[in-house]
């Protein structure tokens, strides 16, 4: 399958970042042509293109944004999940560094569809990269009249204002990043009501992942028939997939859903020399891994679901035969441990004691009842959790014991190191620490 | 650096500021998260003096804005010194070189995981992924991307830093110090957009196939 470049289409022009250079490629015709459409017909629209969410879950876009109640008299507002912290996950920051006029037209068409007159872009604090560049690009669009009152005469008003978080995995859950975004510690809400309903200030919200906005332009501007010619029925349009690990030129790749990884690997170079793939995740620590007896499925929400895990965010890291599965386990949990918010019992106190368990086997002091312990504790956290971080913290576990038991069963007795040279997973060569 | 033998008294200019950002919510305490980023800006660190200024700007508490100041992992509650490193140790980045680079950077620095320098002027911690896997191992320094790092390129960062030698971000502006980045995060903006490369080879990876012609 050929690769589609489409957000990432111009990235190779330096000036791409300025509302001159986005503008040259054709920049802000989408939301000229929205500004003269009804608001509804935007929502259809993107219903019909079926796009579905980029953060993670993939719920259709536009039916979230229908759910949010019109004529109601409240205030609305646009929150774009810009938090991206998800372990793998890197395409994000990318699409902000590179193209932050995307994410801003797409912001303002969504918000004039939703009939939200304030916009936040919650970015995560540790990327002034990505944060400064998105600041320019408002401050560029509000001097050119594309933000502020009365947009380009269309008599709709709007502002957008750039958040920078301060460190904290969980703030990416979208109940969490409105008590975030309100001046709160971050943790999640309990849902009903529903963000559409009460989010943002208990007012209507619609939570979009950024990558998810930075499309809508391009759907609005060149329709649904030319969105849907990507992907497939259920995933449909393309995807900006970023791939990681031991692969010849980890980078970003941008192609249709349906897409296998055994392309993009291709794309990517293939393995490093001499290497051999040994599991890979489609996106993210939190969907489950695959191995290479899983390269040709497509990239598709569906057929990721059959496989028994999930697309994710779609951004592929690949480990070769050099890495030990029970290191990198350990190394997520120890993740989700110090990422927990403490909410609730299950997660905070599960990857506590997961997270425990795990490293004895690290140091080769695992036991045969511990390999039960571990699946027990799983088992306890998985849909007893009050959000999603704790189901995802009961992943990885499960996932690599399907495939690699015998590991573990060495860690009984084997350290990872010793199991594992760790000096052989470096992508430099020789050193020493 | 803050002086340490003086109290850490906020300054009106700061105060402005914190109402500014107020003013941008259309509820103050949205601004609590940006104004604690303003007092690490102007003080090194979250005070106890800026914990009060944040409380009296939004009128809140004291303790609702410790219950915030300690939730988040950016707010460091002593002096950070000039400049914040940062290693990732995330699964991808650790075993793909990071750990050894930890290592190194630790030692050269004299510090352990979230704690200053011998002299000071660093602070060390691991970090967790940092969106940016597709250059691993990575480092930020003040939370610019260093990126595609090894042991020895990171002390080499580390060593010019300490010599008061330029240091460009690999995708970003040249460093400047850690609260000159806490300003950034605090305002959410600051007039470096323009400067340094942002969009890297890597960024690029798929483009320049599809560009090419070479697809199958
Ligand atoms: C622990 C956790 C972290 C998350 N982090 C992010 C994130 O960084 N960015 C994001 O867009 N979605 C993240 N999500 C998913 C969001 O809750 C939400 O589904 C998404 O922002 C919706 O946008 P979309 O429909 O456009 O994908 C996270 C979810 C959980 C449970
Ligand atoms: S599952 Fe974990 S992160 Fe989510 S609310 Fe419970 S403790 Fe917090
Ligand atoms: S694991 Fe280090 S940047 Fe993602």
């Amino acid at each position: 399958m050929k690769l589609t470049p489409v957000i990432t289409e111009h990235w190779d022009d330096p000036a791409l970042y300025t509302l001159d250079g986005y503008k040259s490629h054709g920049g802000y015709e989408a939301l000229a042509k929205a500004l003269k459409s009804d608001p509804d017909a935007i929502i259809s629209t993107v219903k019909d293109s079926g796009l579905r969410g980029r953060g993670g879950a993939g719920f259709p876009t536009g039916l979230k944004w229908s759910f949010v109640p019109q004529n109601d008299g409240k205030p609305h507002y646009l929150v774009v999940n810009a938090d991206e912290s998800e372990p793998g996950a890197c395409k994000d920051i990318p699409i902000m560094m590179a193209n932050p006029h995307a994410l801003i037209e797409g912001v303002i068409i969504t918000s004039f569809a939703i009939r939200a007159n304030h916009a936040f872009i919650y970015i995560r604090g540790e990327v002034p990269a990505a944060i400064r560049k998105v600041a320019f690009a408002v401050k560029q669009a509000r001097a050119a009249g594309l933000i502020g009152k009365n947009i380009q005469g269309s008599g709709f008003d709007l502002e957008v204002t750039v958040h920078a978080g301060a460190g904290a995995y969980i703030c990416g859950e979208e109940t969490a990043l409105l008590d975030s975004l309100e001046g709160y510690r971050g943790q999640p809400r309990l849902k009903p009501p529903f963000p559409a309903v009460a989010g943002l200030y208990a007012s209507p919200t619609v939570i979009n992942n950024v990558e998810t906005i930075a499309n809508i332009p391009y759907i609005v501007d060149r329709g649904v028939e030319w969105f849907r010619q990507f992907g497939t029925e259920k995933s449909p349009g393309f995807k900006v997939f970023a791939v990681s690990g031991h692969v010849q030129r980890p980078g970003i790749y941008e192609a249709p859903l349906g897409i296998t990884m055994r392309e993009l690997l291709d794309y990517a170079g293939g393995m490093r020399p001499g290497a051999e793939l040994k599991f890979w995740l489609p996106g993210g620590s939190s969907v489950p891994m695959l191995t290479a007896d899983h390269l040709d499925l497509p990239l598709t929400y569906e057929a990721m679901a059959e496989a028994g895990t999930m697309l994710g965010t779609g951004t592929p890291m690949i480990f070769d035969q050099t890495v030990s599965v029970v290191k990198a386990v350990t190394r997520w949990l120890e993740f989700y441990k110090h990422e927990s918010c403490g909410k609730c019992t299950p997660c905070r106190e599960g990857t506590y004691w997961i997270t425990g368990v795990l490293e004895k086997f690290e140091h080769g002091h695992g036991t045969a009842v511990e390999m039960e312990t571990l699946n027990t504790l799983c088992g306890q956290i998985a849909g007893r959790s009050f959000c999603a971080l704790g189901d995802a913290a009961a992943t990885p576990y499960p996932a690599a014991i399907k495939y690699f038991s015998d590991e573990f069963t060495a860690a009984t007795h084997t350290s990872a190191d010793a199991q594992f040279d760790p000096v052989a997973s470096y992508v430099f060569s020789g050193v020493r620490a | 650096m803050s002086q340490r033998d003086e109290p850490n008294v906020i300054t009106e200019s700061t105060r402005i500021k914190m109402r500014e950002l107020a003013g941008r919510y259309p509820n103050s305490r949205s601004a609590l998260l940006p104004m604690l980023h303003l007092v690490q800006a102007e003080q090194d660190e979250v005070t106890t003096e800026g914990i009060a200024a944040c409380a009296e700007e939004l009128e809140i508490t004291q303790a609702e804005v410790t219950a915030v100041a300690t939730f988040y992992t950016m707010y460091k509650h002593s002096p950070v010194g000039k400049h914040h490193i940062g290693v990732c140790i995330n699964t991808l980045c650790g075993l793909l070189g990071g750990d050894a680079v930890y290592e190194r950077v630790a030692e050269r620095l004299g510090a352990t995981h979230n704690g200053p320098s011998a002299d000071g002027n660093f602070w060390l911690e691991r970090i967790e992924c940092q969106a940016a896997c597709t250059h691993a191992p990575v480092m930020t320094v003040d939370w610019e991307f260093m990126d595609d790092v090894t042991p020895q390129s990171a002390v080499d960062v580390i060593d010019k830093l300490a010599a008061g030698e330029e240091v460009w971000s690999t995708r970003g502006p040249m460093i400047r110090d850690f609260q000159a980045t806490e300003h950034t995060l605090a305002m959410a903006e600051d007039d470096l957009a323009t400067i340094g490369n942002c969009v890297d080879e890597k960024m690029l990876a798929g483009l320049k196939i599809a560009k090419s012609g070479a697809q199958q």
